[in-house]
């Protein structure tokens, strides 16, 4: 069955962080942090390697990645960390079945108890967690 | 001897309030067309239409079905949410089209297209082969060895409070708006779906059934539960207010050992 | 192995990496940041050994959750037979050669070869 016969929404639906409220914009900055972490995780692991080739191969990727752009990377990294960490402490909770509502007779207009406020709070308070973070590395980061 | 007064009728005075006037307006109602038999292209055709403050969008189809192009296809039969049949995308969202008001939508122009993730048949069609055969691969239904119906056997007793368990997934209409909205089915064709899931956990947590292990397994493979990530948007979505998504948690439950 | 068990590792690696990469940032605040990353006192890192140890286990953790987090995205974005097992075992060998590359510059400039 071709793509267009079998209309799956494809990547560009799966990414679109729109339309659907603040769940479905938690699960895209889970993953697109998830992809950025891991991405770090591999230059950092990298970027370290270098120290074996004595002081001025380890100062010279300092040259590098010790600058304003390097900097500002590190910061989204802070950012990112700590979204996923909070965004996923939550994820692991609920998918335990734990946070996510009890289930009973629905009533009209049908709001779906999963979708509760304190799911709502807990992705707000990650957002706002990455935020003062990213705020307190630049602070020490740009500080120094 | 006594005699009983009976009071005049009074005319009674209404305390609801007369019905506001609509004035009809005139929309843009703009459908998907797809014939798979006479071209693989997909196009939009545009119809000026006369519409109420309660006109739905089934009946804003049915519109110019009647009156303007007989050929378009589309699924319906209850008219009040209770069949499933005519889920659409309408205004980029999965909603149904018995169930949404045109003035909901706050706009002029209104978009239907076919619901994503279910193969097209024509126009606004889909296929549900593959939503009916994962719920058929959840097992929906009672597994219990000991029969309600032998001789010397008796009811199962379930309270009210077993029935609260799984009431809320039981009104699944299978309506395939859940598969649409959700992310992973979007690109994952093997993927069980939030529809199937729910239905896994309505019957897993049953307390007349026996078939828990069963279901559990079923589920817990590679395009199984765990290919949810609780974006929500199934729930948000869902015109019965079933929750699929706090459903797949809850079975996950089981798989994670919260529950037992 | 069963999805449950890898996604009970996923859960598990997570948990255990948000401690440890919490004890790993706060090392680098001890001191002034810059500092933190002068030669010789990023040598003396590696020569403490819990500190290294720790580093290691930082290493696998998060390889593990991370390489598992990417095989998760990649199945969901494409099946198939072949494709599947390409990107199962694809991602345990990309697990181990980031493992076993971090693991060569913890040890040996543990042991002094830097």
């Amino acid at each position: 069955m071709t793509e267009q016969f079998s209309n799956r929404e494809g990547i560009k639906g799966m990414i679109n962080p729109t339309r659907y409220g603040l769940h479905r914009v938690a699960y895209w900055m889970q993953r697109l942090s998830g992809l950025g972490l891991l991405a770090y995780l591999i230059g950092h692991i990298y970027e370290t390697s270098t120290i074996l080739n004595g002081k001025a191969a380890w100062n010279n990727m300092l040259s590098l990645t010790e600058t304003p752009g390097g900097h500002m990377v590190l910061v989204l990294v802070i950012g990112m960390c700590v979204f996923h960490t909070g965004n996923g402490i939550r994820l692991m909770i609920s998918e335990g079945g734990k946070g996510v509502g009890k289930p009973g007779q629905p009533e009209y207009p049908y709001r779906a108890s999963s979708l509760n406020s304190k799911q709502r709070l807990c992705i707000w308070v990650s957002i706002a967690l990455a935020a003062l973070a990213m705020m307190y590395g630049a602070g020490v980061l740009f500080g120094d | 001897m006594a005699t009983v007064e009976v009071p005049q009728e009074k005319k009674a005075e209404s305390t609801i309030p007369a019905p506001t006037q609509s004035t009809p307006k005139t929309i843009t109602l703009r459908i998907s067309r797809f014939n798979p038999s006479e071209n693989a292209e997909t196009k939009f055709e545009e119809f000026k239409i006369p519409v109420q403050k309660w006109t739905t969008v089934l009946e804003a189809i049915l519109y110019v079905k009647q009156n303007l192009d007989h050929s378009i296809a589309v699924r319906y039969s209850c008219r009040q949410a209770s069949c499933g049949s005519c889920g659409m995308k309408i205004n980029g969202k999965p909603r149904l089209a018995c169930y949404t008001k045109i003035s909901e939508l706050e706009s002029n122009v209104v978009t239907v297209e076919p619901m994503n993730n279910f193969p097209i048949i024509r126009d606004l069609a889909v296929d549900f082969k593959q939503l009916f055969s994962t719920h058929k691969k959840m097992k929906p239904f009672i597994v219990n060895e000991e029969s309600e119906v032998l001789p010397g056997t008796k009811e199962f007793v379930q309270t009210p409070q077993d029935l609260e368990k799984f009431l809320q997934f039981s009104y699944c209409i299978k309506c395939g708006l859940c598969n649409s909205a959700c992310p992973t089915m979007a690109t994952d064709k093997s993927f069980v779906g939030p529809q199937g899931l729910a239905q896994a956990y309505r019957y897993t947590v049953d307390n007349r059934d026996q078939g828990k292990k069963e279901r559990l397994k079923i589920v817990d493979q590679s395009h199984g539960i765990w290919r949810c990530h609780f974006a929500g948007s199934c729930s948000n979505v869902c015109p019965k207010g079933v929750d699929p998504a706090m459903a797949i948690q809850l079975l996950r439950g089981y798989l994670l050992g919260f529950r037992t | 192995m069963r999805e449950s068990i890898i996604m009970k590792i996923h859960y598990g690696t997570a948990l255990g990496a948000v401690a440890l990469v919490a004890v790993h940032i706060l090392m680098r605040l001890s001191q002034k940041f810059s500092d933190s990353l002068q030669y010789q006192n990023v040598i003396a890192n590696y020569h403490f050994l819990p500190y290294a140890l720790m580093l290691e286990v930082i290493l696998v953790l998060l390889s593990v959750h991370g390489f598992n987090g990417l095989r998760v995205i990649l199945l969901e974005l494409k099946q198939g037979a072949t494709y599947e097992r390409a990107i199962n075992y694809g991602s345990i060998v990309a697990m181990a050669a980031l493992v076993a590359y971090g693991s060569r510059t913890i040890l040996m400039a543990g042991m002094g070869h830097s």
